[in-house]
């Protein structure tokens, strides 16, 4: 099975790296992968990098198309940030690797999953290293799309695009791959909107179905002041609930670890002032984390409350275009009576302000208070 | 075991706690200024917790060549060093347990965990505890104002306390310095007039009070409050985030229909008396109009945090959009 089996529905792109394999002539030294979320960019650059690594092209089975797919290869550095940004202090340090030889194989590839969350330093410390490669070094730079990264980048690199892949080709690979039931598979596929992490997280996780209805349904139920705050609320809450879930378990098992580490007596009342030192600067990163996790979890779901409105103005305008939201038919039929298509179109730029207001720092809840209460139900 | 008192009836061991600034000071001066009374030769050593070196107090401590009475005073001792906590230990252990009888120590504790035990040592040893409570509310401050003129042996009548403490409030430090002066400058009782006279124009404004007023619908006085906090210094970040949490409040609310405010709190996670403060403001509100003021205050926020050129001018249109709403024009 090839390293290119994952990558779905992305058959332009898979040529055009093939041939970047075989063919010195269509090789760069630095590319970047925009597409969608969810389209399977950094899966397309570690497949890159195990087809250039291995010595048939990305048989997927040696030992090198392995271990460069699940990034623990020796020439392989895969940059992903947990946190908001990727500061200059790590850029310098890629800089600095990209000058080295690899050890074992024909190429470094040094990938970027978030270049999109390079601070403006990060990215200008990369520059020099980008434009005036080592011979056989190899970017990948990864972002959703082309305006993410900064111009300067832009321009030194080879731009590969990946296509959302069709609903039908994501569902086949939850079926082919995770072995889901084939009608979940496609519920799951479509209600992700081709998104593949999250249509596998929909098929297999109960709760994250539920919560992904209770938000949809959101946009039947709001038609006060009083009711719009209550549904932000509880948009940040569920936000809330699944960041502390998905965090305390790991928060308690690395500061177990630190303290392995250190020496210290886990079950002391009070820490040593270095340790103490070290157990803050660790709380302080987990709290970058659960905040970058939080704003992701809302900036999900209003995705998907986005696709309650999309669905609404396809059934206005009578598309023959599949609903994002088959399985909640009643209630996308509920909202495209209430609204006509100039209101459904100002509720969506509603959610994409709030967005937008996320993304700058404004409180979560009331960038979502200020959307709810766009998206309050005309009265007949 | 108990402290027997040196001189000027001062104990050997005196603990100052409280994190007022201001009294503790004076609670510090008192001291000194009893010792003084007897032993005008009093020689003062102020130790810094920041700047310890460590061993330096228990040098000081142990009898000078020459003789002389000493005074040793250690301030914030709540964040010192090891060292200083432990160098403290010892020498009160050394003075409870043989009163050297020419020296006195003051220990500053403001509040908090840490140095707890020289705390409780200090106190077991029978020290002198002089209160340097908080001053916060405005009825905390009112009292101290009041105080402060009695100390005096003077007069203010509780017109100028409310004047004084909404004109120089926020310090506490400002408004004992302001009583000094009124009542070094004038003669009988203290009224409001004069107040004005030496503080008038000046109002201390927080963000819980531009926020209130605009919610209640007095746009220019909501105006003028705001200039008033910005110019003293008040970011407008958190003006915005105050205003956001009123609003909410108020929302909550107007959602909860009638009922005694004790059995809502509960539900509406307030306490009581924001219930019934927010209810007052409810008043004069429709829904439509608490929609548009939530999305004029979510507007302004994105525009103080750099999605705007102006954060002040966000500020004053926001405001200005709330009493629109409000009035429903």
């Amino acid at each position: 099975m090839s390293v290119w089996a994952d990558l779905v529905g992305q058959s332009r792109t898979v040529d055009t790296l093939t041939r970047a394999v075989a063919d010195p002539g269509s090789m760069t030294h630095a590319w970047l992968f925009t597409g969608p979320p969810g389209s399977g960019r950094s899966n397309a650059a570690r497949a890159f990098a195990a087809a250039l690594l291995c010595e048939r092209g990305g048989c997927g089975q040696c030992h090198e198309c392995r271990t460069a797919l699940d990034g623990t290869h020796a020439d392989v550095d895969v940059v992903a940030t947990q946190g908001l940004s990727i500061q200059v202090a790590r850029a310098r340090e890629l800089a600095d690797a990209a000058a080295h030889r690899p050890s074992v194989g024909a190429w470094r590839v040094i990938i970027v999953e978030d270049a999109d969350r390079l601070t403006e330093r990060a990215a200008d410390a990369l520059l020099k290293a980008i434009e005036e490669p080592v011979a056989r070094t190899v970017w990948v730079l990864c972002a959703p799309a082309l305006e993410d990264v900064i111009i300067t980048l832009r321009s030194r690199s080879r731009h590969v695009r990946l296509r959302t892949p069709p609903v039908r080709d994501v569902a086949d690979l939850l079926v082919r791959r995770d072995g889901v039931d084939p009608s979940m598979a496609m519920y799951a596929a479509r209600a992700a909107q081709s998104h593949i992490g999250l249509a596998r997280r929909l098929a297999r996780d109960e709760g994250a179905r539920i919560r992904r209805r209770d938000v949809v349904r959101m946009s039947t139920r709001i038609r006060t002041t009083v009711d719009a705050l209550a549904a932000a609320a509880d948009l940040a809450s569920i936000a809330g609930e699944e960041t502390t879930a998905s965090s305390t378990e790991r928060d308690a098992a690395e500061r177990t670890k630190l303290l392995e580490t250190l020496g210290a007596d886990p079950a002391a009342r009070t820490q040593p002032p270095a340790v103490r030192a070290r157990l803050a600067a660790l709380e302080k990163e987990q709290k970058t984390r659960a905040t970058r996790f939080a704003r992701d979890v809302v900036d999900r779901s209003l995705v998907d409350l986005m696709s309650a409105y999309r669905d609404a103005l396809l059934l206005h305008l009578g598309s023959p275009v599949d609903l994002v939201n088959e399985d909640l038919r009643p209630d996308v039929e509920k909202v495209a009576h209430a609204m006509d298509p100039t209101q459904l179109l100002a509720a969506m730029d509603a959610i994409t302000t709030a967005r937008e207001r996320i993304e700058a720092n404004v409180p979560p809840l009331l960038a979502l208070e200020a959307m709810a209460v766009s998206l309050r139900l005309p009265r007949r | 075991m108990s402290s027997s008192p040196t001189s000027g009836g001062v104990p050997a061991l005196v603990l100052v706690s409280g994190p007022e600034r201001v009294l503790a000071d004076r609670a510090v001066d008192s001291t000194l200024t009893a010792l003084r009374s007897v032993e005008p030769g009093v020689e003062v050593i102020r130790l810094d917790a920041d700047a310890y070196e460590p061993g330096s107090l228990v040098q000081h401590a142990s009898p000078s060549l020459f003789g002389g009475v000493k005074a040793l005073v250690v301030r914030g001792i709540d964040a010192g060093t090891d060292e200083l906590l432990a160098d403290t230990l010892a020498v009160v252990a050394e003075v409870a347990a043989a009163p050297p009888g020419d020296l006195t120590l003051v220990v500053e504790h403001r509040g908090g965990a840490r140095g707890k035990k020289v705390l409780d040592t200090l106190k077991k040893a029978g020290a002198r505890v002089l209160e340097a409570p908080a001053i916060k509310t405005d009825r905390e401050k009112s009292e101290f104002v009041t105080n402060e003129f009695r100390r005096r042996g003077r007069r203010i009548d509780p017109a100028a306390v409310r004047a004084l403490v909404e004109a120089v409030g926020r310090d506490v430090s400002e408004l004992a310095a302001a009583c000094g002066q009124l009542a070094d400058d004038s003669t009988g009782v203290v009224d409001a007039d004069l107040v004005e006279t030496y503080h008038g124009g000046r109002v201390e404004a927080t963000g819980f009070k531009v926020a209130e007023t605009a919610l209640a619908g007095d746009t220019p006085a909501a105006l003028r409050l705001l200039r008033h906090a910005l110019a003293g210094g008040l970011d407008p970040v958190p003006i915005v985030a105050v205003i956001a949490s009123q609003l909410r409040q108020l929302v909550k609310v107007s959602g909860a229909g009638r009922g005694p405010s004790g059995s809502l709190a509960k539900s509406l996670g307030m306490a009581p008396w924001q219930i019934d403060k927010a209810r007052r403001l409810a008043n004069g509100w429709t829904d439509d109009a608490l929609g548009a003021a939530v999305q004029a205050v979510a507007a302004a926020d994105f525009d103080v945090k750099g999605g705007g050129r102006d954060p002040v001018y966000a500020l004053e249109r926001a405001i200005l959009t709330i009493g629109r709403a409000r009035t429903g024009r």
